[in-house]
């Protein structure tokens, strides 16, 4: 199936999950990442288990923060 | 590596900034990297420190989703972040170095230690460790 990810389509097995989408893309520090599917933040904890569909759209962020310490 | 910013973008960083304080201001910068080995900033996003902190800041992620679909829009790519420090230099503390987790971004730094006289550097962080990049303002 055909997805987009970060503006590219891609083709994907049917049914992948975010979790294994992270590993495909080789996504780096990828617990400094929040994952949004259709503009849609996903939950972390459902990374393993929600798989996306034909034409979803994923963007992957990563966190940005600083500080004074 | 060199690095420019156009002054409008800067001052509208500043400005922002300003409006922003006693708290940290943020945001990301976008355009291209040229052939010459040259980055160039061709627009300054100004978003949310959801901290709201002097001391701490963090991007709003939903304005960071919609800052990257329009870098897309118009042809730039996510060249790194910027922040301000309300109170202290143009550097990057620990915290800034240890949570630089893109080794391709510029981290610019915006200082308001001294109010009448801010200073913006540009620095390249890996590893922890953090070095300058040649910034230059331009007209």
């Amino acid at each position: 199936m055909k997805i987009t990810v970060g503006g590219e389509t891609k083709e994907v097995k049917d049914g992948i999950t975010i979790a294994e989408l992270i590993e495909t893309e080789n996504v780096e520090t990828p617990e400094y990442v929040t994952v949004s599917v259709n503009e849609e933040f996903a939950d972390k904890d459902s990374y393993a288990s929600q798989a996306l569909s034909e034409g979803d759209t994923v963007e992957f962020l990563y966190f940005m923060g600083g500080g004074r310490a | 590596m060199k690095i420019t910013i156009r002054q409008e973008d800067y001052d509208r960083m500043l400005a922002h900034a300003r409006k922003e304080l006693p708290n940290e201001a943020c945001g990301l910068i976008a355009g291209e990297d040229t052939e010459d080995g040259v980055r160039q900033i061709r627009f300054v996003y100004l978003l949310t420190n959801t901290d709201a902190s002097n001391e701490h800041f963090t991007l709003d992620p939903r304005e960071q989703l919609q800052a990257v679909k329009d870098m897309r829009a118009n042809g730039w790519k996510p060249l790194g972040n910027w922040h301000s420090h309300p109170e202290s230099p143009s550097r990057p503390s620990e915290e800034d170095k240890r949570l630089a987790y893109d080794s391709k971004a510029s981290y610019l730094i915006l200082s308001l230690m001294d109010r009448e006289n801010p200073v913006l550097h540009s620095f390249h962080i890996e590893n922890g460790v953090s070095e300058a990049e040649e910034l230059e303002v331009l007209p």
